[in-house]
């Protein structure tokens, strides 16, 4: 750690791995519902559960951005973060706005709009701190050097947060209301977002690999181009049965297959620079990490988005289990990797130690992304079975359900597993420091050329 | 990959790119906007009522079992075209009866059966959330889903 201030990273990590915890525990008794019905029905119903599992992960992940942004900067831009305390104050103004949320979720206080339920004045708090925090990173790069690293990063956060204002737009006529709607969640997810995932990838790959800037930052340039180049149209893919215009259903199809391109990009952008790496890096965990994240990214948004996106397929898989497959292990390849591994990263230096608890760390890493990968598969078999009884056949719904009941009580187990996963990450992150080097590890050294 | 591209050039056609490509997504969803007030959804038709059904359905976070146009949680069925499977477009009268009385029958208790709450909701937000889900139902969307069983 050159800069004292990316310290300030650290708070962040920990509410962010706080509320990932929270929001694995909500996710397990939801996933419980699925295969025990009756299971809580008269204490917390399934709708407060699924509310609370998407909210958190929403905002954990935002919080992560954040510690990440706040410890990238001062390395990039050269220089101490502009205001130390700013910056605590907005992540406690953040904290509490999310801790509100969840807490009022629990006796119904919410506005009514999937993902966007936060209520009106949560929605102010939320946005008064991202700004803050914006002012506080952009006054730091704008004193400092800038990098494509630091400035493709700072455009997708300003981006986030304009796109954030068509929250708080929820006219009466319901399919406007999503076309709107899609305006926020389509162009953070599919969009903007992915210019935070390049830009913290890129900077973990110049960190670890050593591979000259300029040829990562070109990289960093043509991948957030593909992505919102085939991003920003492909929002149609969402427009294809609310009433909007037919064109959307050729028009998206395309674009939306396009979408593909940028995560297939970042896969091979890794992978390159980790063999033309001639840094061998202590940190093996890190590199796992920022090796995983696009190859998972790849699969869960990029292969299974691609699955359902051709409006000819879409009108039968629309809303059904393959969507939440889908969901599920875009999010985490894309998102959630991409932070723990930045965490993985930061850590041994924000502790001013060696990298340390390498092995259980890199276990953490496979058991939770095992456990998503199996997740996906049977939630993909359930939503081809649910598709064919339902949306060809023209079975009733509750009736298609009790034919998917295997394939819950299986997501299930694969969400003990991504819990167990997690725990051990946690335990790696924040538990006592060992010092662990991975037995063998000339295989994943970058650079020497063992392969 | 792109040995004759340069990292300004990257740059230039990331962001000359990207704006156009913006600018071409914003006119069509402004025109988008036009075909669903103008075309496809029925604007005379959305009454007070209408308008108190859909803060029904917000206040209550149907969303987070339902899905609505194939949006939502997957977790209970889908209810755009809900009129639809209760004959409403036969019977309308029928198919209002039938949708209050299973809500009004809620929770069912039928051991291993997914439960929905109950809601005590008044007459006037009953007839509303009806009136929403029967004036969702009337917006032309590509005939989906394929199968009125949603």
């Amino acid at each position: 750690m050159k800069y004292e201030t990316q310290k300030v990273a650290l708070p962040f990590f920990m509410v962010a791995m706080a509320l990932f915890t929270l929001q694995v525990v909500f996710g397990l008794l939801a996933a419980t519902v699925y295969a025990f019905p009756s299971f809580m029905t008269d204490v917390m119903p399934f709708h407060i559960m699924r509310v609370s599992h998407t909210n958190l992960l929403i905002v954990w992940l935002l919080i992560g951005f954040m510690g990440c942004t706040y410890y990238l900067m001062p390395e990039e831009a050269e220089r101490e973060i502009h205001s130390p305390n700013l910056a605590y104050l907005q992540l406690a103004i953040f904290a509490f706005a999310g801790a509100a949320a969840l807490v009022g979720y629990q006796f119904g206080i919410h506005e009514g709009r999937e993902f966007l339920e936060q209520p009106f004045w949560v929605k102010v708090l939320i946005t008064i701190s991202f700004l803050m925090f914006l002012f506080n990173t952009s006054m730091t790069l704008h004193r400092g050097r800038k990098t494509a690293i630091n400035l493709v990063l700072m455009l997708g956060l300003w981006l986030a947060a304009v796109f954030w204002l068509f929250a708080f737009y929820n006219p009466t006529n319901l399919a406007v209301d999503k076309l709107y709607w899609w305006w926020v969640v389509h162009l953070w997810v599919e969009g903007v977002w992915e210019l935070i995932m390049a830009s913290l990838l890129g900077y973990l790959l110049i960190k670890m690999t050593g591979v000259d800037r300029e040829v990562i930052e070109k990289w960093l340039y043509i991948i957030v181009g593909l992505a919102l180049f085939s991003g920003l149209l492909g929002t149609g893919h969402h427009y294809y049965w609310i009433g909007a215009p037919s064109y959307w259903q050729p028009l998206s199809s395309v674009f939306s297959t396009l979408e593909v391109a940028p995560f297939f990009a970042m896969v091979v952008f890794a992978f390159t620079m980790f063999w033309k790496g001639s840094r061998n890096h202590p940190n093996k965990a890190a590199m796992l990490w920022a090796l995983g994240c696009p190859t998972i990214a790849f699969f869960g948004a990029g292969v299974w988005g691609f699955m359902h996106t051709l409006s000819f397929v879409n009108y039968y898989t629309h809303g059904t289990q393959v969507t939440a497959a889908h969901g599920h292990l875009a999010f985490y390849g894309a998102y959630v990797m991409l932070i723990l591994g930045v965490i993985t990263y930061a850590m041994p230096q924000i502790r001013r130690v060696q990298p340390y608890n390498q092995v259980l760390n890199m276990w953490g890493f496979w058991v939770m992304t095992s456990g998503m990968c199996f997740m996906t598969f049977t939630l993909t078999f359930a939503g081809v079975v649910q598709t064919h009884l339902q949306r060809v056949l023209g079975m009733n719904y509750m009736e298609v359900q009790l034919q998917l009941e295997l394939f819950y009580i299986m997501r299930l187990g694969s969400g003990i597993a991504v819990a167990v996963g997690a725990g051990m990450l946690l335990y790696a992150f924040f538990g006592p420091a060992r010092e662990q080097v991975p037995a063998g590890g000339t295989q994943i050294t970058a650079g020497t050329g063992s392969a | 990959m792109a040995d004759g591209l340069t990292k300004s050039a990257a740059r230039n056609i990331f962001y000359g790119g990207s704006l156009f490509f913006f600018l071409v997504f914003a006119g069509l969803t402004a025109h988008t906007h036009w075909y669903m007030v103008n075309v496809s959804t029925d604007s005379e038709g959305l009454t007070e009522s209408v308008e108190l059904g859909k803060h029904v359905w917000e206040r209550n976070m149907c969303i987070n079992c339902h899905s609505i146009m194939g949006e939502g949680a997957y977790f209970a069925p889908e209810l755009g075209n809900v009129w639809e499977r209760y004959g409403g477009h036969e019977n309308p009268e029928a198919a209002r009866a039938g949708i209050n009385a299973w809500i009004r029958a809620q929770p069912l208790g039928v051991e291993g059966r997914r439960q929905m709450p109950a809601y005590d909701f008044s007459d006037e937000e009953m007839n509303g959330l009806i009136d929403f889900l029967e004036w969702t139902d009337g917006i032309d969307d590509q005939n989906w889903p394929p199968h009125p069983a949603g």
